[in-house]
């Protein structure tokens, strides 16, 4: 298994490298980062040229890469401009953990500004994920054990309504309904900006509350597929031979659906659990744009916007990680859950 | 799971079989399938009146008034004279939900013939060859489906700008955007589409008929193009009616986040950007649009789900 | 030879509403098994043998299935009549069933200790170690050598004759008085069906439980029971000793199974013997004798009439209106 696991972390390796190129290259062109980096006002042309050099602009795309992937603290840079290059380079690369500095954020490391936004993402994307998991659970064997009663026809119809919903348009709706409409009615009603109110500070409970729209808006598309697939494949286990074994043995019905049962039916999701997390990080730059959530999310959106490369490359590529990662945990996960494979 | 009842030759049999599936009255069994049925027709319904909203709405009004502006009317809410309400400045959005809609279905659709044609081409070479070939494709598909789409888009969008100029056809003026986004959308969607069709050409490439195929001399583009590619075909339609789907949202969504479809063009996505500025004072801004897309990819996804079923009975649909 | 009555059935009805109509699966079907019988209930496939046995159990569910009437009584409690729970109470514990296919029967992801164990727990309160030595003990019993290392794995690391070994096992943890074998040896290799049903004979005597014994192989039925019912689309047609079976059978249906069993005995270049006809429609309500479109001996009466199961010699019941050995009406 643990051969398993490290013949799958060096196949990765590669693919990452490739997909650091294809970024890479795309963020190339993506507009003049120093146009407007000092803020509002456009940059004298010498400075420009300067801060080029500093950062390594005026080399061709091949050179930066390079630098971006080993760092450039073994070679020299030209700063002055004099042809001859005297100063050593600063950056140690992506290989040794360094990601380099904002553009925005002058000299801030990359790093550090995502590392203090990621808390906030992670802390959606997780409790989006439980809401997400208990909730299928729920609803999905409801519906296999009362297949074709009326709750189990309203509950298909509504999965695949909400399946089919942007996630924008879900968050617009129940922004108007639980937070405008709610606030007209006089009823208590949710907030729809930020994580906390600045006026009261970040407590548990301010934060806790400002979740509920932003959770509810990163879960439900993954809430509505996965409550059919549930139920899909509650009712094939529950179809099986071993089933009517159970039943002969004189087993009570409890037992035989959640443990002769359930534990069939929640292996192929386990996998599909696994694989479909890091994509929250997609749902999550919508819901963080809407929201106003401090996460890495609006991050990205408010970087690419401004041709901050160092950040976006960053955060690219742990999104790139982390689903590569993910797909090798979901592949070891299903392995040793399922004893047909563990124990071959 | 769902068990589509076939004429048995042994009743019996299909007797003793239905005794170990999931209780079927004659009720819920003749329910079912006209349900599934119901919801594919009524998909395809609404998706005929989307279609005839978009384009024939064209035949009243003209794409001048979905871009007159008139600021002294900037957010009036719905009434007999904007029976959507105007947008920010003031412009009708019943009209730009007209013109918005042909845009928003044309991106769809002209995505999903590029996402087809590279899906089906890269998918059945790399299934069919095998080998080194199939290796470097699948290197190449793989890279690109571990970042999610959006990212992908958003960082091309960016990439492209404004690159295309803007383009004038029959006396219309359109968005270069338009152009890079329906390319930038196939182009991110086709690893989807050639897995799939990878995956049916290694199976049926082990078919008898194949190797009757190739002892006959076949060349080998006639055999994946006549003979493996029409066997193949239920689940490329099914993955490219559910591409469309996928298209008109994508492209929804970057406008929406502001890197899509650029003015003068309008499409319901970029009908809807900055609209939660306004979710408490304007709430038409973002209704008509918003629901204008919910209804389109709904009605796909149910037409795709019933097309799913009509053409391939042992798929595992919930 | 006479055995106390354990389970007695008494016109039993079971039908199935699907699409397509109605299928008559069961049709009036009454037996009894003693107390450490073996009764060995014999038909092909679709004749409602399993149906009959799995109404008993009151395994069939409900919709779509239905028991339209009749009454299993064991030791006098009328098994349609009490609650569902009650019945959980009996199945595992007083009734045992086993099933043909032990790989899909089995729960891949439990190991066997566990659900041998299970039923330990449930009806005999047991706790897991108690279960766990106990399990131990059973699978030794049917023959699994290492018993304790066995526990701890699962079906697929079983072989076949191995896994029904389990399954007989599972079956008996709680000693019950019946235990309903549904064509347990049909997917096994004929050298291993040797070996299972010597271990359900031993067991049989071991324990003094009664078996009733579903088969299509009427050659497995020889060694092994007292008492045998013949079965076709939903009737018992004949009902008898065993050695009257393979001597003297009375209806038709049953010497046409005999002819076509292979024999070595025979010359070897005659025709295999098959019964014309194909098995009948279920979906139709049974009017007249149901073998009569395949019978050689048929008469007017048997296309309008259905025979009723009757005595014509002692413990053997017929239900024909033709005597087979004359050729007349009885």
């Amino acid at each position: 298994m643990t051969r398993y696991i490290i013949r799958r972390l060096l196949q990765a390796i590669p693919l990452l490298f490739i997909i650091s190129v294809i970024l890479f290259v795309l963020m190339q062109n993506m507009g003049d980062p120093l146009a407007t980096m000092g803020g509002r006002t456009v940059t004298k042309s010498a400075d420009r040229e300067r801060l080029a050099r500093q950062l390594g602009l005026d080399k061709p795309m091949y050179i930066q890469y390079l630098y971006w992937l080993i760092g450039n603290d073994w070679t020299k840079a030209d700063l002055d401009g004099d042809g001859v290059p005297e100063t050593p380079g600063t950056r140690k690369g992506v290989l040794r953990g360094d990601f380099g500095t904002s553009l925005l954020n002058r000299g801030v490391p990359v790093t550090k500004v995502i590392g203090d936004r990621l808390p906030n993402t992670l802390l959606l994307m997780l409790t989006a994920e439980l809401v997400i998991i208990v909730g299928s659970m729920l609803i999905g064997i409801y519906s296999a054990l009362n297949q074709y009663s009326t709750a189990d026809n309203v509950i298909t119809t509504a999965t695949f309504f909400l399946y089919s919903l942007p996630i924008f348009f879900f968050a617009l709706v129940v922004m108007y309904i639980f937070a405008v409409n709610f606030k007209r009615w006089g009823l208590p009603y949710l907030p729809t900006v930020g994580m906390f109110d600045p006026q009261v500070g970040k407590t548990p409970a301010q934060v806790a509350w400002h979740m509920v729209l932003p959770v509810a808006t990163l879960s439900f598309v993954y809430f509505a597929a996965y409550s059919r697939y549930i139920r899909s494949t509650m009712l094939e286990a529950m179809g099986k031979d071993y089933i009517r074994t159970a039943k002969a043995k004189g087993l009570p019905r409890p037992e035989i659906v959640y443990i002769h049962g359930l534990k069939n039916a929640a292996l192929p999701i386990v996998t599909v659990v696994a694989l479909d997390l890091p994509f929250l990080l997609g749902g999550a730059l919508v819901t963080e744009r809407i929201f106003a959530w401090p996460g890495t999310g609006r991050l990205f959106l408010d970087h690419l916007a401004r041709n901050d490369t160092a950040v976006v490359m960053g955060l690219l590529m742990m999104v790139a990680v982390a689903v590569v990662l993910f797909q090798i945990i979901a592949d070891v996960l299903y392995a040793w859950l399922d004893p047909r494979i563990r124990y071959k | 799971m769902e068990t589509t009842a076939e004429k048995p030759n042994g009743i019996v049999q299909l007797a003793l079989d239905e005794l170990e599936t999931p209780p079927l009255s004659l009720g819920q069994l003749t329910w079912r399938r006209f349900r599934r049925h119901r919801m594919a027709i009524f998909g395809g319904v609404s998706l005929i009146l989307i279609f005839l909203y978009s384009f024939g709405g064209a035949l009243f009004i003209s794409e001048a008034e979905a871009n007159f502006t008139d600021t002294g009317n900037r957010l009036q809410a719905p009434s007999r004279e904007h029976p959507m309400g105007t947008d920010t400045i003031g412009r009708d959005i019943m009209a730009r939900t007209i013109y918005g809609g042909q845009i928003s279905i044309l991106i769809g659709i002209t995505a999903m013939i590029v996402e087809v044609l590279l899906g089906v081409t890269i998918g059945s070479m790399a299934g069919f060859f095998g080998g080194k070939l199939d290796s470097l494709l699948m290197r190449m598909t793989e890279a690109i489906i571990v970042i999610p789409q959006i990212f992908l888009l958003l960082v091309m969008a960016k990439f492209f700008g404004g690159s295309v100029p803007n383009i004038t056809i029959l006396g219309r003026t359109f968005s270069g955007s338009v152009v890079i986004i329906i390319v930038i959308i196939g182009i991110t969607s086709w690893p989807y589409l050639a897995r799939i069709v990878r995956a049916e050409f290694l199976s049926l490439k082990e078919n008898e008929f194949v190797l009757a195929a190739r002892a006959t001399g076949t060349s080998k583009r006639e055999i994946i193009f006549r003979h493996i590619l029409p066997n193949s075909m239920a689940p490329i339609i099914v993955a490219a009616t559910l591409g469309v789907a996928n298209a008109i949202a994508a492209e929804a969504y970057i406008s929406f986040l502001g890197l899509g479809v650029r003015p003068p063009t309008a499409t319901w996505g970029n009908m809807m950007e900055s609209a939660y500025n306004y979710v408490e004072s304007a709430w038409w801004l973002w209704l008509f649009p918003g629901f204008l897309i919910s209804m389109t990819v709904l009605s796909i996804n149910f037409l795709g789900d019933g097309l799913r079923d009509a053409l391939d009975p042992h798929s595992r649909a919930a | 030879m006479e055995h106390n009555p354990l389970l007695e059935v008494t016109d039993l009805r079971t039908r199935f509403h699907i699409a397509e109509g109605t299928v008559y699966a069961v049709n009036g079907v009454s037996f009894r098994a003693g107390e450490g019988e073996t009764l060995a209930v014999v038909g092909e496939s679709g004749c409602g043998k399993s149906v009959t046995m799995m109404s008993v159990m009151r395994l069939i569910p409900i919709p779509p299935g239905e028991i339209a009437s009749g009454q299993a009584l064991f030791r006098q409690r009328d098994l349609f009549k009490i609650t569902e729970n009650e019945m959980e109470h009996v199945r595992g514990k007083e009734m045992a069933m086993i099933f043909q296919d032990p790989m899909t029967a089995l729960n891949p992801v439990l190991t066997i200790g566990r659900q041998i164990g299970e039923a330990l727990r449930v009806h005999l309160g047991m706790n897991d170690q108690q279960a766990q030595d106990r399990a131990t003990d059973l699978l030794a019993q049917v023959g699994i050598p290492d018993p304790a290392r066995r526990l701890t794995e699962y079906p697929h690391q079983f072989s076949g004759g191995m896994r029904q070994r389990a399954m007989i096992a599972m079956s008996l943890a709680c000693a019950p008085s019946l235990l309903i074998a549904d064509e347990p040896t049909t997917a096994l290799d004929v050298t291993i069906q040797a070996q299972i049903i010597e271990l359900v004979k031993r067991l049989r005597d071991e324990l003094g439980m009664a078996i009733i014994w579903i088969t299509h192989d009427l050659g497995v039925v020889a060694g092994l029971a007292e008492r045998v019912n013949v079965m076709y689309s939903g009737f018992i047609v004949e009902e008898a000793v065993v050695d009257d079976i393979y001597e003297n059978p009375l209806h038709p249906y049953t010497l046409a199974l005999l002819e076509a069993l292979p024999r070595v005995d025979r010359r070897r270049d005659r025709r295999l013997h098959s019964i014309p006809g194909a098995p009948p429609n279920l979906l139709v309500a049974p009017h007249g004798c149901p073998f009569a479109p395949r019978c050689e001996r048929v008469i007017e009466r048997c296309k309008v009439e259905n025979p009723t199961l009757e005595l014509v010699a002692p413990h053997h019941k017929i239900a024909c209106w033709v005597d087979v050995t004359t050729g007349k009406p009885r």
